[in-house]
């Protein structure tokens, strides 16, 4: 029995038992509902979730754990000669198993004995059920994905038959129950919050995720290349090993990557922080209200223009734009006119990631700058102070902390910025200073070994997430502090 | 206490006479202030001029690819060269593997009045066709093949490179090796041009084709849909996900060291990189779930988790701005805790609510680099059916479209971008109205 | 002024004594935020080296006042002031004169004490610096040390000068920010209610210090205390619904004032 086809019947056990519950209690109230403790939909509500709620834990349990058991039975039936065989090889014979049990549905009774008794016409003959098959299969195979499809088709019908089950015992018992004094709103509100408990853990359960994930993937890479080399090496040449050609080949140096990085992110944070800063200042103490409720939403417009655009933008715009101006500048100061500035470069992806950070640090400055009191502000002014006085030596010393935790969040938003590096920044990791150069970034690293036929065997692969990790223990770091520096700078004004 | 210097003296005839100025640097300091001022100025129009800069370049490269260039030209289905033999009856194969482009270039070279073409001519001819007549004569021949023998008026698009002459693209000055059109093709296009053979229509291929390495021939149909699926995935699942624990956060939890981690949690996990997400999504939902790759499905999750942390702080703040009071009210009747969320503090948090969402939704919309590390940087032709199907997504083709060499590729890329822009640009509008139509003041 | 003669130095202190002289005038002030008006024509005449204290129900208007004697009400947007105040003879609505100027000369105490985020030193140094009044370090050390024995506050922060000013006590930081306004050696310091937020202690130290000040400059202060306007002031200013009720001598304004609102303001029968 298909899933959604199962779904569908506890469903509608759960809507039959919502309308049995409330009917149930409408009688038993006699007409008079304050005899009931809650109104009759609780009841109903009582009886569907009843009905519904352990028949999908069971169905969720049985999906996961079938599979599993299935598995392990059918690679215990391998011959010896086949458990000798390293894990690897072993994997690749049962994904070749459980494609041929896929394909077992889709044929007759005599195609299937044809395909028992003879397993060299196997692969013509699944393929023609759409199919493919890598190589010929084993007999034992046909004889195993014979066994995996039989126990497949038993499981789903005992799946069917156990949760079904479940939601009419569940839908019973729960009917049996419904008596005026049974409260059924304050039950079906702690299922309710039980849910909302549910829905605000996957946050956590979202970070688990990405720290597990990362974690075990790149415990595999440092098993084939040692955490050393990866976090000092000053090389990166993975050099993309041929297909099934496993082992360690080539080098994975974090350092040229790191390095590009924080170049490119430091030249972002050159562009972003005094322009950012400086727009923040004026918006917040000197723009009349009707300028600033025209130009805030306007720089904010930087702000929701995906990242992809500013790519394009840095690559079709400002790097060719960058390389050409170069070209003249050099050619009217030595008359060769040789551009000395790359159209992908370190300054272009730079000044175009500044360009996308400026209203970031601009929206966060300004919250804090209008978190410093207007008594400090009174104070300076009460003295004699010009408003840039003030906003100099007062405002922006007091606001100093809080700033700097948003330069922070900034900094941290540069350096896990993707798109615009990819388009613009290039894919040479080299170790350089000169910022007319392409240099490349930890993100573009991700991107490239990831796009493309992966292999989740191989370093060149997973690298990515060695990557990956660092990449996101840098900016949780960052982050964390920023918010402890946020929250700690509000606490101080409120 | 004495009199010291700094105090100022005094007359005696009703009114104080000022005292000698001191001086306290006015001039200099004036000066700093009208500094100051000036760089903040700069600084805002720093902004702005980069904003329209960015705005005009995309604009001035992509509105031409709304614009196609079309051929529109009596076409005879010669059955000399369709099927020569007459095996269609026979055949059907044969229908299928015909030589189209040869009687679209045919009926060029009589339309331009070249009756004896040497080789080279005739490929000259044919450059100015884009390959995609095969694909259309094709279709035209295989759903009636009655036609064949006939001659009808077909339009069809012209080339890339021709495409982007008519549009004035392509620098003629420059030596002729040198460029992607011949002179001898802009005379026969003016040609064209002026009998009105060749004419620019708008665009629809655009917004209805798929993926192809043909520029003329290339659209955002098919990344439209993928992007599509994946944000009703997003809504459907993030939307009630994160009212639910903005509700449970804002509403029930106690305050304990579990909510303050959750809510540390949540803040981080709106600034992890979102590439990050992408490699959530690769070893978790790929990997370990054995989802398909290039699917909408996955990027759909993956973006869920990311829309989430924005979602839950957005709906935290509309909670907390329903005022304390509204509550004791719906509590004072005796209504359950449960009840009072939901049927008067959560209907009023609504407008806040979905303006957040909607916001969420236009940057998921826009976000590239996760969906590249789930395989959806793939070369998708057709329009997927389920989300289960492999599909791209409008800002991984356009991620695509800009790393093609193709001249005509930029117009498309850009032209992708305000496509891209104006959806941003809509549903932005939509959140600001939602806001100012329900905006409460307590 | 400092070749004046001994003899004419005698004569200026003693003419002092005898005559009245006006550091500041307000002729026909009304105020405006917005459209709502919050000062109707209130002409008083501030006399110099006097404590004159304005006081009133909350909301008369007596705030406003005093923020328009340094055009702290510039700050506020929507502000508008109308009349003329003339501080020495000059207008300083004029546009001619200098906002800076004017608020290196009239200096302002706030109602909630609001030390800088800074050190003690830097606290009092910052007026005299920003307006280039101490050439080196030394002078500056030696204003920041008068203003704040003037403060009366030296004996207990010369040990820890570059302390934080937030961390004083409530009080201590209330007298740091007058010492902060005497270091620029204004010639009129306005006080908002100095005391509100500070316990009867600070209020006494406080007092006595408007008592000593007295005798450089000439200070107005708002109160809400009738109590503290009759220990500090000579001259009080009564302000009822944004109107000037009368203005007197201190004493005469306690014990027999010319005007019944005065009266029953002071009965405690209303405010």
């Amino acid at each position: 029995m298909s899933m959604s086809l199962l779904l569908l019947i506890v469903a509608a056990i759960g809507v039959a038992g919502y309308l049995a519950g409330s009917w149930r209690a409408r009688g038993l109230a006699g007409g008079k509902l304050s005899n009931l403790h809650s109104r009759p939909g609780y009841y109903g509500s009582f009886v569907a979730i009843c009905a519904m709620i352990p028949a999908l834990l069971l169905l969720l349990a049985w999906s996961i754990a079938s599979p599993i058991y299935i598995q392990s039975t059918i690679r215990a039936g391998f011959p010896e000669s086949v458990k000798m065989q390293p894990e690897a090889t072993q994997n690749l014979s049962y994904n070749m198993i459980s494609a041929i049990a896929r394909g077992l549905p889709r044929m007759t009774q005599e195609e299937r004995r044809a395909l028992a008794e003879d397993g060299a016409s196997a692969r013509t003959l699944l393929a023609a059920k759409g199919v493919p098959l890598a190589s010929e299969p084993e007999p034992y195979m046909v004889q195993s994905a014979q066994d995996l499809d039989r126990a497949t088709v038993a499981s789903s019908l005992w799946r069917a038959v156990l949760v079904i089950a479940a939601a009419a015992a569940g839908a019973f018992l729960s009917f049996r129950l419904i008596a005026p004094r049974l409260r059924a709103r304050n039950r079906v509100e702690g299922v309710m919050l039980g849910g909302l408990v549910a829905a605000s853990s996957i946050a956590i359960l979202t970070t688990v995720g990405i720290v597990a994930s990362m974690l075990t993937e790149a415990a595999h890479f440092f098993n084939s290349v040692p955490a050393w080399e990866f976090f000092f090496g000053t090389v990166w040449d993975p050099r993309f090993a041929a297909a099934g050609a496993t082992g360690s080949s080539g080098q994975f140096g974090l350092v040229p990557l790191l390095a590009g990085t924080l170049y490119i992110g430091f030249v972002a944070m050159l562009v972003a922080v005094p322009v950012g800063l400086f727009a923040a200042v004026y918006m917040s103490e000197y723009a009349s209200r009707g300028f600033r409720s025209v130009v805030k939403p306007l720089l904010e417009v930087l702000a929701g223009i995906p990242t992809i655009v500013y790519g394009f933008f840095a690559m079709a715009t400002v790097g060719p734009f960058l390389r050409d101006i170069s070209a003249q500048i050099s050619g009217l100061a030595t008359g060769n006119y040789a551009s000395f500035i790359q159209a992908q470069s370190v300054l272009t992806a730079g000044f175009v990631m500044g360009i996308m950070l400026i209203p970031y640090v601009s929206s966060l400055s300004d919250d804090i700058i209008t978190a410093v009191p207007r008594a400090l502000r009174d104070g300076s002014l009460g003295l004699g102070a010009t408003r840039s006085e003030t906003i100099k030596k007062v405002v922006l010393p007091a606001a100093l902390p809080g700033i700097v935790g948003a330069l922070l969040m900034t900094a941290s938003r540069a350096i896990g910025e993707t798109m615009i590096v990819v388009l613009a920044a290039g894919v040479a990791a080299r170790m350089q200073l000169n910022p007319f150069e392409p240099m490349t970034t930890v993100t573009v690293k991700i991107v490239n070994q990831l796009t493309g036929d992966l292999e989740f065997t191989s370093p060149q692969t997973l690298v990515a997430f060695a990557l990956g990790i660092t990449l996101f223990v840098i900016t949780l770091c960052l982050n964390i502090y920023a918010l402890y520096i946020v929250r700690k700078y509000r606490e101080q004004y409120e | 206490m004495s009199e010291t210097s700094t105090t100022p003296p005094m007359t005696a005839i009703g009114i104080s006479a000022a005292p000698a100025r001191r001086d306290i640097g006015l001039g200099r300091r004036y000066a700093a202030e009208r500094r100051f001022r000036l760089y903040g100025m700069a600084a805002i129009g720093f902004g702005l001029l980069f904003l329209f800069l960015l705005l005009f370049s995309v604009v001035s490269k992509g509105y031409t690819a709304f614009q196609q260039s079309m051929i529109t030209i009596p076409v005879e289905f010669s059955e000399q060269v369709l099927d020569r033999n007459n095996e269609r009856a026979a055949n059907p194969q044969k229908l299928m593997t015909a030589n189209y482009p040869i009687i679209a270039r045919d009926a060029l070279a009589r339309q331009l009045g070249v009756t004896e073409g040497d080789r080279a001519t005739l490929r000259e001819i044919s450059g100015m066709i884009s390959d995609s007549v095969r694909a259309q004569l094709r279709d035209i021949v295989v759903a009636d093949p009655s036609v064949i023998g006939t001659t009808r008026d077909v339009t069809f698009l012209a080339h890339g490179n021709l495409d982007s002459a008519f549009k004035g693209q392509i620098d003629l000055s420059v030596d002729e090796k040198n460029r992607k059109v011949s002179d001898r093709q802009v005379g026969w296009m003016n040609q064209l041009a002026e009998s009105g053979v060749l004419a620019k229509h708008f665009n629809t291929g655009l917004f209805t084709n798929g993926a192809s390495s043909r520029p003329e021939a290339a659209g955002v149909g098919v990344a439209l849909i993928g992007s599509l699926y994946m944000m009703l995935i997003v809504l459907v699942l993030s939307l009630p996900i994160g009212v639910a624990a903005s509700i449970y956060l804002e509403e029930f939890a106690p305050k304990n060291r579990l909510t303050d981690l959750i809510e540390v949690n949540i803040n981080n996990l709106a600034a992890v990189p979102s590439i990050v997400y992408g490699l959530l999504g690769l070893a978790v939902f790929i990997n370990f779930a054995g989802l398909p790759r290039s699917a909408a499905i996955v990027g759909g999750l993956v973006l869920t988790l990311m829309t989430l942390p924005t979602i839950i702080i957005a709906t935290r703040a509309a909670l907390k701005a329903v005022p304390p009071s509204i509550r004791s009210a719906a509590l004072g009747l005796g209504a359950s805790k449960m009840q009072t969320v939901f049927h008067h503090v959560l209907p009023l948090a609504m407008p806040g609510i979905l303006t957040g969402t909607i916001i969420g939704l236009a940057h998921a919309l826009g976000e590239t680099a996760p969906l590249l590390l789930i395989g959806m940087v793939a070369f998708v032709a057709d329009v997927p059916g389920t989300p289960l199907d492999p599909a791209t997504a409008l800002p991984v083709q356009i991620y695509m479209w800009a790393n093609e060499a193709e001249r005509a590729f930029v117009e498309r890329t850009s032209g992708a971008i305000i496509v891209l822009l104006i959806f941003l640009i809509l549903m932005n509008v939509g959140a600001i109205l939602l806001r100012r139509r329900f905006e409460r003041r307590w | 002024m400092n070749i004046m003669s001994e003899t004419a130095a005698e004569k200026v202190l003693e003419k002092k004594m005898n005559e009245i002289s006006y550091k500041m005038i307000g002729e026909a002030v009304s105020v405006y935020y917005g459209d709502k008006r919050a000062l109707y024509d209130v002409g008083l005449k501030v006399r110099e080296n006097t404590v004159t204290a304005l006081i009133g129900p909350s909301g008369c208007g007596k705030s406003t006042f005093l923020r328009t004697l340094n055009r702290m009400n510039d700050t506020i947007e929507g502000c508008r002031v109308t009349g003329r105040i003339v501080l020495d003879g000059d207008d300083i609505y004029d546009p001619s004169i200098d906002v800076v100027e004017l608020r290196a000369r009239v200096g302002m105490v706030f109602q909630k004490p609001n030390p800088f985020p800074k050190s003690i030193y830097e606290n009092v140094s910052y007026g005299p610096r920003i307006h280039g009044l101490a050439r080196t370090k030394a002078d500056m050390d030696a204003v920041v040390e008068t203003s704040l024995q003037r403060a009366g506050l030296w004996n207990e922060v010369k040990d820890r000068l570059h302390e934080s000013g937030t961390g004083l006590s409530g009080g201590q930081q209330q007298r740091l920010c007058i010492a902060r306004a005497v270091a620029v050696s204004p010639e009129v310091i306005l006080m908002d209610e100095p005391c509100s937020a500070l316990d009867p202690i600070a209020t006494a130290k406080i007092e006595e210090l408007i008592h000593e000040l007295r005798a450089n400059f000439t200070i107005v202060i708002v109160t809400h205390s009738m109590q503290q306007a009759a220990r500090v002031s000579q001259r009080t200013a009564m302000f009822h619904l944004g109107n000037l009720v009368e203005e007197n001598d201190t004493d005469k304004m306690f014990t027999n004032p010319d005007d019944q609102r005065t009266q029953d303001y002071i009965m405690g029968r209303f405010g």
